[in-house]
């Protein structure tokens, strides 16, 4: 899967639209005796690994489920503090189950509105008179196309740094979002996108696009 | 068929040019027409109905022009009437108007119909003298370009229906819509 995901931003910053498109990494669950051997803190909301690494259990990945229930956050699903409960050694043995999180939809809102802003830095930072906003970002695991339409809509993909064509797949998902979501006359301009057609169609370009793979025509 | 001769990125929009589905539009506009003058009885009402269904359509329609026609913005009125003349009507209607009677300061124009595929057949009868049957075109014109942070004024001053020898559509451009810019067109 050299695709991850797909995000549509509106006008106003407003993420309208968010598919990922990778499977997610194995979680691993394994069973643990008093005293625990790795190191847990708190970390924004969730309880995360800081220290020790063993079986797939990486530093970064947070505590998902306890026992087989998921967790609330910092909290068990009974509602007790989850480093409380592993730190009594009553409870022991315990299963618990490590995986790297997955961002929850209002991260995603969030993350999308900053990119919002952030993008318009692109034009403000140029020497040169108008300049577009940020088109693509680079890390070591991915890269970020943006594409900003004259109407002020963005389309963004993030995909593996060696993918190609992604340029031609932001145009073909402005196509689509112009059949399956505009021409749809039950969707709102500026409103999520929930259309079923508009999914299926997306996805099927993403398979597309993933299939003429780094040998495809440039990006 | 029109169809075969258009170029390969306009796949299933150039609708309205073919043959076949030309009478199925045109009728389907006569009914839109005759349903919204039964339901609101006087003209201007109708007039004002089908700009603001105009207008939303034009929101919309705009998008779906531009995914297709991969048009830069335009810096100037004039590349603006030839965009909508040469690219945007032939490829929605399949007419290609003519660009005339440009104001002294570049801000005023007309688009002058020969022939227009909403109006075949179609006769105004004389208690709806009024009707500016037509006016779906402005709302769509006006929403649009709205869509692309132009504020226009759209009507039109020449009928074909009413006796007029053209059907003339006069472009007025009122100002840049400065709020909520896109990032990079400040």
């Amino acid at each position: 899967m050299a695709i991850f995901s797909v995000y549509v931003v509106n006008k106003a910053g407003g993420l309208i639209y968010q598919l990922d498109h990778y499977a997610p990494r194995a979680d691993t669950e394994k069973t643990f005796s008093f005293p625990l051997d790795l190191v847990l803190r708190p970390h924004d909301e969730r309880v995360v690994v800081a220290f020790g690494q063993r079986d797939g259990i990486r530093v970064g990945h947070a505590v998902l489920a306890i026992n087989g229930a998921e967790v609330n956050g910092r909290f068990t699903a009974d509602g007790k503090d989850v480093l409380e409960y592993l730190s009594n050694p009553a409870n022991s043995p315990v299963s618990i189950r490590f995986g790297r999180h997955r961002l929850s939809s209002n991260e995603k809102l969030m993350l999308a509105s900053m990119f919002h802003s952030l993008f318009a830095i692109g034009s403000q930072l140029s020497p040169e008179v108008g300049s577009s906003g940020i088109e693509m970002l680079e890390t070591d695991t991915f890269k970020l196309h943006c594409f900003q339409t004259l109407t002020g809509i963005k389309f963004m993909v993030l995909a593996d740094p060696r993918q190609t064509g992604i340029d031609a797949l932001l145009r073909k998902i402005y196509e689509i979002y112009s059949d399956f979501a505009l021409k749809n006359p039950f969707y709102s301009l500026e409103m999520p996108i929930r259309c079923e057609l508009f999914d299926q169609n997306l996805k099927l370009a993403l398979e597309v696009a993933e299939k003429a793979g780094p040998f495809g025509p440039g990006s | 068929t029109r169809r075969q001769r258009s170029r390969g990125g306009f796949w299933c929009v150039n609708l309205f040019s073919c043959a076949q589905n030309s009478e199925l539009f045109t009728l389907t506009y006569g009914a839109l027409v005759t349903q919204l003058c039964k339901d609101y009885e006087n003209d201007d009402d109708v007039n004002k109905q089908l700009d603001k269904m105009g207008y939303n359509i034009g929101v919309r329609l705009i998008e779906d022009f531009l995914a297709r026609s991969n048009v830069g913005r335009c810096h100037d009125f004039r590349e603006t009437a030839d965009v909508i003349a040469k690219i945007a009507f032939k490829m929605y209607l399949g007419i290609t108007p003519s660009i005339t009677n440009w104001s002294p300061g570049g801000d005023e124009f007309s688009l002058i119909l020969e022939n227009n595929p909403l109006v075949d057949f179609v006769e105004l009868p004389d208690n709806h003298s009024t009707l500016i049957y037509s006016n779906l075109l402005c709302g769509v014109l006006r929403g649009a370009l709205e869509m692309v942070q132009m504020a226009v004024d759209v009507k039109f001053v020449q009928d074909t229906l009413k006796g007029d020898s053209v059907t003339e559509i006069r472009m007025k451009f009122i100002r840049r819509i400065e709020d909520n810019l896109p990032a990079g067109e400040e």
